[in-house]
C-alpha cells in the first residue's frame, strides 16, 4: 500500500496581510479579526480562539475569520488552499480534545455568523439549518411544533449543530434516538478546494451509491467545512420524568440497568451513571442538589433513570411500580433516590449529571478520558487508575486530587477523568500510555464520543488497526491533497 | 412566668397546584413548553404538567422544620387543596415531604379556577369544622401556613382575606419563623423593601412564605412510598356550604410585548448613522 505520510511534509503558510486584503474584497469588515494590519486587533480579541474550553490547548492564529455566507466560507478555502494557508473550522469551541484551536498559527474560521435556520416541516420532523446554529436554540426552535433534537448534552448553550456533526457528539440522547450517523439526513460541505459539496437532502431513504456525507461526520473537520445540516428530529415527548438513585455497591448497576429496561422498557430515555467522587464535587460545586446528607451516606455511585413517552399516567405508573419493586425488594439494589416532583427538580436532577463536566473544571485541571470499554470493568478501570497514580506518588494536593469516573451506562460509555492542581508532564507520563494500554486491553476505544482532535492523535493505533488507518489517510489525502484542513489533528 | 399546660400546635398547610410553565424564576426546563396565552385570550394555556406552587412546597418545608425542631409540639400537619382530580398528585407531594395527612376539596376539572375569597373561605370552613368538633384545645388547628401568592395568577391574597375571616393574627412574606408554643407566640421576620421586619404576634395565626424562607427538601423515595399510605379525606365544596361560582370576569390576557432582537455595529460612524435613520 502506498504510504501518505501528512502532518509535517506539507509546508503551510502564515496568513499575511496580502491575504487579509484579499478576504476584505468580499468579507465584510465585521467578519475579519486579526492582528495584522491594516486594522490590527489586540492580542485579547483573538484569545477566545485561540484557547480551548479545557485551557489546555493554545493556538497562535493571527487571524480569525467569521464568513456569513456558504459563498463566503467557498471563498476562503479556495484561496487558502491555493496558498497553502492552515484552515481551523471553529464551531461553539467547546470539544474537549483540542481539535477547534489551531496547533501553530493556522486561520480560525468561525462558523458562527452562519446561524439561521433555513426550513422545518413539522410533518417530517426535518430541520435545516446553518452550521453555525447553537444546539439549545435550535432545541428552542422546534419546541413550539413539538418536537426535540436528537442530540443533547452539557455543553448545549454553547456547542453549534455543524460542531456536533463533526464530532459525531453522542451525548445524553444517544440511548433513545441514536447516533448523528442516523440522524444527519444531508450536510452541506465546502471541500479544501472550495467546491461546494450540495448533499443537503431531506430524503430519509436514499441507496444511490457511497453515502458521502457519512465520511464528515467525526471527521473533526478534517476533510471540509460544514455548513449547513439537514436533521431528523423526532417529536417530543409528551412527559418527562427522572429519578436519581443512591446504590451501595457499583456491582448492582449492571443487575439495577437489566431491572429498570425490563421494566421500562420503550420509556426509558437514559440511564447515567456518577461515581462517588463525581456526585460530590458536583454537589461541592454547586451544580444542583437533590438527594439529602441521609440518603447519600452509604453510598458508593448513582444512576440517574429518565423517562420519556407519549402519556404521562402511563408512564408515572411504569416508573412508580418500577421504583416500588426496588424499594421492597428483600436485597434492595439501591438504598434510596429522589423522584422529580416538578420541572425545577427534574432539571436540578439532570443538573448533577451534567454539571460534573464543569464542576471538574471549577476544581482544577482536567485530563479527560472518554472511553469506550466494557460495562462491568468501569469501576475497575476507575480505582486501577487511582491506584497506579498513587503507586506513582501523584496522589496528593498539588498532584492529582481526584479520580473519577461518570458516563453513559447505556452506551457503554465511560468518562473517566483526572482532576489535577496543574497539567504537569510526570502526571502526563503517568496517564498515557497507561490509560490507552488498559483499553486497548479490554478491545475498547480510547475515543468514545469526544474525538481524536490534537489530543490523541498518537494513540490512534490503540483503537484503530494499520489498515485502517492508511485507508483514513488516503481518504484525508483525496479531500484535502495540501493538507489545509484543520492540521495535526485526527491523523499524525 | 411560662403558662404550664404545654400547648400542641396542629399546622395546616394549603397548597395549589399550579402550571408549570409558570415557574419563571426557575431555570427553564427543555421539555417544559413556553408559558403561552390560550387562543381565546381568557388565561394562559394549561395543557401542561402541574406541580406544586413553589411558595407552597416553601410552606410545606417551613410546618416540617418546625415539626423537627419542635418535636411532639407540633401534633399534625394537614396538607389541604382545592383543585381538579389530578391535584391530588400536589397532596401526595406534600404527603412525601413530611405532612401527616390532606384534604382534597374536589371541584371539576373544566371549572372556572375558585377566586381567593372563595378559597379563604374554603379554608375558614375546613377551620372552623375541625376546631369546632375538637374537645380540646390540642386538637385545634392554630398555624396556617401559605405561599404568599401563587404564581399562576399572581393574586397574593388568600393568606390576608383568611386572617380577616378568622380575625387571627397575620404575618406575611415571612423570611423567618419561630414559633414558642409554650407562650402561644410566633416570631416572625417578614420580606420588606430594603430589609427584614421582625414581629410578634400571637397565636393563631396565619403565615404566608416569601422565597428565602426556606429550600424545600426533595421528597426521597421511600417518602414518596409511605405517602401512598397517609390518608386523603375527600371533601366537596357542598360539604363546605361554598359556591365557587367567579364574582371577577377576566376580560382579557394579553402576552407581553415581543422583546425586538438589537443588532451589532461595526464602527462609531455606523451607529451614528443607525441612530440617525431611527430619528434620534
Ligand atoms: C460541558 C461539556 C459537555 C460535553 N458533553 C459531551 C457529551 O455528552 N457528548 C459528546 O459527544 N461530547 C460532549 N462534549 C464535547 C463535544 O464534542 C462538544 O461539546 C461539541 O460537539 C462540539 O461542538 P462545538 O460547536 O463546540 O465544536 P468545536 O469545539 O468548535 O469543534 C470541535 C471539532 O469540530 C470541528 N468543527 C466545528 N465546527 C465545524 C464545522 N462547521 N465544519 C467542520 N468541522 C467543524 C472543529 O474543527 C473541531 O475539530 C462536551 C463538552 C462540554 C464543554
Amino acid at each position: 500500500m502506498l504510504s501518505y505520510r501528512l502532518s509535517s511534509p506539507v509546508k503551510l503558510t502564515p496568513v499575511t496581510e496580502h491575504d487579509l486584503a484579499h478576504f476584505s474584497k468580499f468579507l465584510q469588515p465585521s467578519s475579519i479579526i486579526s492582528t495584522l494590519s491594516p486594522n490590527p486587533s489586540s492580542q485579547d480579541e483573538l484569545a477566545p480562539y485561540n484557547s480551548d474550553w479545557m485551557g489546555r490547548y493554545k493556538g497562535h492564529s493571527t487571524t480569525v475569520l467569521k464568513p456569513k455566507t456558504t459563498q463566503e466560507v467557498s471563498e476562503i478555502l479556495k484561496w487558502c488552499n491555493a496558498k497553502r494557508i492552515g484552515v481551523v473550522p471553529q464551531g461553539g469551541n467547546t470539544g474537549l480534545v483540542g481539535g477547534s484551536v489551531p496547533v501553530n498559527d493556522e486561520i480560525v474560521l468561525s462558523l458562527s455568523n452562519l446561524n439561521k435556520v433555513r426550513s422545518f416541516d413539522p410533518v417530517s420532523g426535518i430541520l435545516v439549518a446553518d452550521a453555525g446554529c447553537i444546539l439549545e436554540s435550535l432545541t428552542d426552535y422546534v419546541a413550539p411544533h413539538n418536537h426535540i433534537m436528537p442530540i443533547d448534552l452539557g455543553a448545549k448553550g454553547s456547542c453549534q449543530i455543524g460542531g456536533n456533526v463533526a464530532t459525531n457528539a453522542g451525548g445524553l440522547r444517544l440511548l433513545r434516538y441514536g447516533s448523528l450517523h442516523g440522524t444527519v439526513l444531508g450536510l452541506e460541505v465546502v471541500l479544501p478546494d472550495g467546491t461546494i459539496l450540495d448533499q443537503l437532502t431531506t430524503l430519509r431513504k436514499d441507496n444511490t451509491g457511497y453515502d458521502l456525507k457519512q465520511l464528515f461526520i467525526g471527521a473533526e473537520g478534517t476533510l471540509g467545512v460544514i455548513t449547513a445540516v439537514s436533521i431528523l428530529t423526532p417529536p417530543a415527548p409528551q412527559a418527562s420524568n427522572n429519578v436519581i438513585l443512591a446504590l451501595p455497591s457499583f456491582d448492582n448497576v449492571l443487575p439495577l440497568y437489566q431491572t429498570v429496561k425490563r421494566h421500562l422498557s420503550e420509556i426509558l430515555s437514559a440511564f447515567e451513571f456518577i461515581d462517588r467522587t463525581a456526585y460530590d464535587l458536583a454537589v461541592k460545586h454547586g451544580q444542583g442538589r437533590a438527594l439529602s446528607e441521609d440518603d447519600v451516606e452509604g453510598a458508593e455511585c448513582f444512576v440517574l433513570v429518565e423517562t420519556s413517552g407519549g402519556r404521562r399516567e402511563h408512564d408515572e405508573e411504569k416508573l412508580s411500580d418500577l421504583l416500588e419493586l426496588l424499594l421492597s425488594a428483600d436485597k434492595p439494589l439501591v438504598n434510596t433516590g429522589v423522584l422529580s416532583q416538578s420541572p425545577a427538580q427534574f432539571s436540578s436532577i439532570w443538573a448533577l449529571r451534567e454539571g460534573v463536566t464543569e464542576a471538574v473544571s471549577k476544581e482544577g485541571k482536567a485530563y479527560k478520558y472518554d472511553i469506550s470499554v466494557p460495562l462491568s470493568s468501569f469501576k475497575e478501570v476507575v480505582d486501577n487508575t487511582r491506584e497506579h497514580l498513587r503507586s506513582k506518588g501523584l496522589l496528593h494536593d498539588k498532584a492529582v486530587k481526584f479520580v473519577l469516573g461518570y458516563g453513559h451506562v447505556g452506551d457503554g460509555n465511560l468518562h473517566l477523568n483526572v482532576c489535577a492542581d496543574a497539567y504537569l508532564p510526570e502526571i502526563q507520563d503517568a496517564l498515557e500510555p497507561y490509560i490507552y494500554e488498559v483499553v486497548s486491553k479490554y478491545r475498547g476505544s480510547i475515543s468514545a464520543e469526544h474525538g481524536i482532535g490534537a489530543m490523541k492523535t498518537h494513540a490512534l493505533p490503540y483503537s484503530k488497526s494499520a489498515t485502517s488507518i492508511e485507508l483514513m489517510k488516503k481518504i484525508k489525502h483525496i479531500f484535502d491533497p495540501q493538507g489545509i484542513m484543520n492540521p495535526g489533528k485526527v491523523l499524525e | 412566668m411560662r403558662p404550664t399546660s404545654a400547648r400542641l400546635l396542629n399546622i395546616l398547610v394549603p397548597v395549589k397546584s399550579t402550571s408549570d410553565d409558570a415557574l419563571e424564576f426557575c431555570r427553564a426546563v427543555d421539555y417544559a413548553v413556553k408559558i403561552r396565552v390560550n387562543p381565546q385570550q381568557t388565561g394562559i394555556d394549561t395543557n401542561v404538567k402541574h406541580s406544586m406552587n413553589p411558595f407552597d412546597e416553601i410552606a410545606v418545608e417551613e410546618a416540617v422544620r418546625l415539626r423537627e425542631k419542635l418535636k411532639a409540639s407540633v401534633k399534625t400537619i394537614k396538607a389541604v387543596t382545592i383543585g381538579p382530580p389530578k391535584s391530588v398528585d400536589t397532596l401526595r407531594t406534600a404527603l412525601a415531604m413530611g405532612a401527616d395527612s390532606a384534604i382534597h376539596v374536589e371541584i371539576a376539572e373544566s371549572g372556572p379556577s375558585p377566586e381567593p375569597l372563595a378559597v379563604a373561605k374554603t379554608l375558614r370552613a375546613i377551620i372552623e369544622k375541625q376546631n369546632g368538633a375538637a374537645t380540646d384545645a390540642k386538637d385545634k388547628i392554630d398555624v396556617v401556613i401559605l405561599g404568599k401568592q401563587a404564581i399562576d395568577d399572581d393574586l397574593g391574597v388568600t393568606g390576608q382575606m383568611l386572617a380577616g375571616l378568622l380575625g387571627w393574627s397575620q404575618a406575611t412574606f415571612a423570611s423567618k419563623v419561630e414559633i414558642d408554643e409554650a407562650k402561644g407566640e410566633a416570631t416572625v421576620v417578614r420580606e420588606i423593601d430594603g430589609g427584614g421586619e421582625e414581629i410578634k404576634c400571637k397565636l393563631p395565626i396565619v403565615i404566608t412564605t416569601d422565597l428565602r424562607l426556606n429550600e424545600p427538601r426533595y421528597a426521597s423515595l421511600p417518602n414518596i412510598m409511605k405517602a401512598k399510605k397517609k390518608p386523603i379525606e375527600k371533601l366537596s365544596p357542598a360539604d363546605l356550604g361554598i359556591d365557587y361560582t367567579p364574582q371577577l370576569e377576566t376580560i382579557k390576557v394579553a402576552e407581553p410585548a415581543k422583546r425586538v432582537g438589537g443588532g451589532k455595529v461595526a464602527s462609531v460612524d455606523e451607529l451614528v448613522q443607525k441612530l440617525k435613520e431611527a430619528g434620534i
